[in-house]
């Protein structure tokens, strides 16, 4: 095994014991970006979900906000009444529209004085276009049924059976789903009158808040005759302002995390790659094929990229499940395997931009007594 | 053998060429230790270096080969002339240069991994003559020592091991004395020489000392390009 490896980096394996030190501390360094940069990712997919996940459930091809006229869509203020909802029912080429109610509101269970703030979702039964959906598996048959995201149900401490109270109004939990939130609120999902009713309660209008729409239309067109606007669901994310300016600033601490990774792990590469023109020099005159030097080279920053990305990792892995416990942390290949692999890019692009050093070492230069 | 006919090398000088090499022919035969004498700037080691066909000449031929078979290494293509290299010609640097991170054994080991598709065959003949050049040049006892645990001469001992590792129809040696002791210096002349006769290499020598010049089979002297002196004769073909 170890002959193998020896035959396509043979002199790059011995200097990396030879210079073990110097490799072991960029090693270290390429195993704390890592670690930087999947504990960020971790944290940030964490606190998406908190904000999306719900969203993300939404049905339909595109998602149907108020078109406010000064200002950007938000679904804390998009309100549709029932024209619009009509209009966009009987536009040309539109298969389903379903109007999905969405207002933040608080909730309390007997057993827990203090309540909790939480996301109303009126949805209807069994929305044409979905089979089983986790948002709208929590839809309730009855008005006076909700059904409570886990989140929520830990949050009030309710199961099944129990009664909670949403804008002072009883509600008997019809059934406990998956983990959604919304804008940092666990889900609880009432039928759409039942959810009318609250909205009005808080000082919404009762309206619907968002059509998921499925269509072959002109999106533009309806929603410039309707006064909405027609968005994907990841588009439709801005329209969540939490989001949005939390998304933009932790985005932006990764995006520089991976500039500076980018410089300090590709300068080390370049360096060092440089560093061994010399001996380049001297292969290449000996007869050194230049494949097997950028192959040598390449060989070399690989293995010290992988060992470190690897350590680098495994960290994330580890602090990410112990974090996971009290932070909103998520596990997934975006939120690890995606930063190592841009981390073993980065690292290997800049040994490659040196290469140019060793493809281009002149083994004259060998020959003369001032190397 | 290795045969340089009518060698012109020149380099850029501003505007101009100079003339590094001018219409230099040389023979070096097998068994053969010929030495390359000059002043300084005279052009030695650009002759050297066209040998080894690490320059190409302006103009005329590098043979190499015996009889019949004789291949003009000016003419080789790029990948060609690095497999020439690989197989055909060892080559001994001023200074040793030899890799820090290798082990005495492991610089000549390298030989057989430089890679164009080296067979298995040819990697396990290399690595089987290691130990016998080592003995050759008396290391053996010194194999696992990396470059800074070894002395000036032992170091030039290695390299000349290393040039011979893949048994080359050519060894090019340039000042292998220079950073040497006399007494050293003549070591390593004797041991050039002993090999060369043993192993029947053509072997250009490349030294402006002629301290150590019984070691030298023919000598020529090279003054501004041109060679000049056939001291012992028959490395100069008219
Ligand atoms: N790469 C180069 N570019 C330009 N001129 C060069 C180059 N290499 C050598 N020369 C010139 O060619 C001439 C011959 O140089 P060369 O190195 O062959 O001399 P030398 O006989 O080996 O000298 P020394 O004994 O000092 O090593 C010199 O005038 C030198 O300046
Ligand atoms: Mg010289």
């Amino acid at each position: 095994m170890r002959e193998r490896k020896g035959i396509i980096v043979f002199v790059a394996w011995r200097e990396l014991r030879f210079a073990r030190g110097r490799f072991l501390l960029i090693g270290a360094v390429v195993a704390l970006i890592t670690l930087l940069v999947g504990f960020l990712s971790g944290l940030t997919g964490g606190l998406a979900a908190q904000n999306i996940s719900s969203v993300l459930q939404l049905p339909g091809d595109r998602l149907v906000l108020q078109q406010p006229e000064n200002s950007d869509p938000s679904y804390a203020t998009s309100s549709l009444d029932e024209n619009t909802v009509t209009a966009w029912e009987q536009a040309d080429g539109v298969e389903s529209v379903t109007p999905i109610g969405i207002v933040q509101s608080r909730a309390s269970a007997s057993r827990i004085d203090d309540p909790t703030g939480v996301a109303l979702y009126g949805l209807p039964q069994h929305a044409s276009g979905t089979q089983s959906n986790p948002l709208f598996d929590l839809a309730p048959v009855h008005d006076d049924e909700v059904g409570v995201s886990s989140g929520a149900a830990d949050d009030l401490g309710v199961e099944t059976g129990d009664t909670i109270s949403i804008t002072g109004t009883d509600f008997t939990v019809s059934v406990v789903g998956d983990d959604l939130w919304y804008s940092h609120t666990p889900v609880i999902a009432l039928t759409p009158e039942a959810w009318s009713e609250a909205s009005k309660r808080v000082g919404g209008t009762g309206e619907a808040t968002v059509l998921a729409v499925t269509a072959n239309a002109d999106w533009e067109a309806i929603g410039a005759a309707t006064g909405t606007v027609a968005e994907t669901p990841l588009a439709s994310l801005t329209a969540l302002e939490a989001f949005q300016s939390e998304i933009g600033s932790l985005g932006l601490m990764i995006a520089m995390l991976f500039g500076i990774s980018a410089l300090v792990v590709g300068a080390f590469f370049t360096v060092w790659t440089m560093q061994r023109a010399g001996d380049m020099a001297v292969l290449k005159a000996l007869g050194a094929t230049t494949g097997s030097l950028v192959r040598d080279s390449l060989g070399q920053a690989s293995i010290v990229l992988i060992a470190g990305i690897g350590v680098g990792l495994a960290a994330v892995i580890g602090l990410g499940t112990v974090a996971g416990q009290a932070l909103p942390f998520i596990i997934s290949p975006i939120t690890t395997l995606a930063p190592a692999v841009v981390m073993a890019v980065l690292g290997l692009a800049g040994a490659a931009f040196a290469l140019r050093s060793v493809t281009k070492a002149d083994p004259l230069t060998a020959l003369g007594s001032n190397r | 053998m290795i045969q340089l006919q009518n060698v012109t090398l020149t380099f850029p000088d501003g505007e101009n060429r100079i003339t590094a090499v001018d219409n230099a022919s040389l023979r070096g035969n097998n068994g053969t230790v010929t030495g390359i004498t000059g002043p300084s700037g005279s052009g030695k080691s650009s002759i050297l270096a066209v040998a080894a066909t690490l320059l190409r000449p302006d103009s005329g031929g590098v043979l190499i080969g015996n009889g019949s078979d004789m291949t003009d290494a000016a003419q080789l293509p790029k990948h060609e002339a690095t497999q020439l290299r690989r197989e055909g010609i060892g080559i001994v640097f001023q200074q040793s240069n030899l890799l820090p991170a290798l082990t005495a054994r492991e610089q000549l080991q390298v030989m057989a991994r430089l890679g164009g598709g080296t067979s298995r065959n040819k990697r396990a003949k290399i690595d089987a003559r290691v130990d016998e050049l080592l003995d050759a040049v008396g290391l053996t006892e010194h194999a696992g020592k990396r470059t800074h645990q070894l002395s000036g001469g032992q170091r030039q001992r290695i390299a000349i091991a290393r040039g011979l590792v893949h048994e080359p129809e050519v060894l090019l040696i340039d000042e292998p004395t220079s950073a040497l002791d006399q007494e050293r210096g003549a070591k390593i002349m004797e041991l050039i020489s002993r090999l060369t006769h043993e192993r029947d290499t053509a072997t250009l020598l490349v030294t402006h000392d002629l301290a150590h010049r019984h070691t030298l089979d023919d000598l020529v002297t090279v003054l501004d390009g041109r060679i000049t002196t056939p001291i012992a004769g028959r490395a100069l073909i008219r």
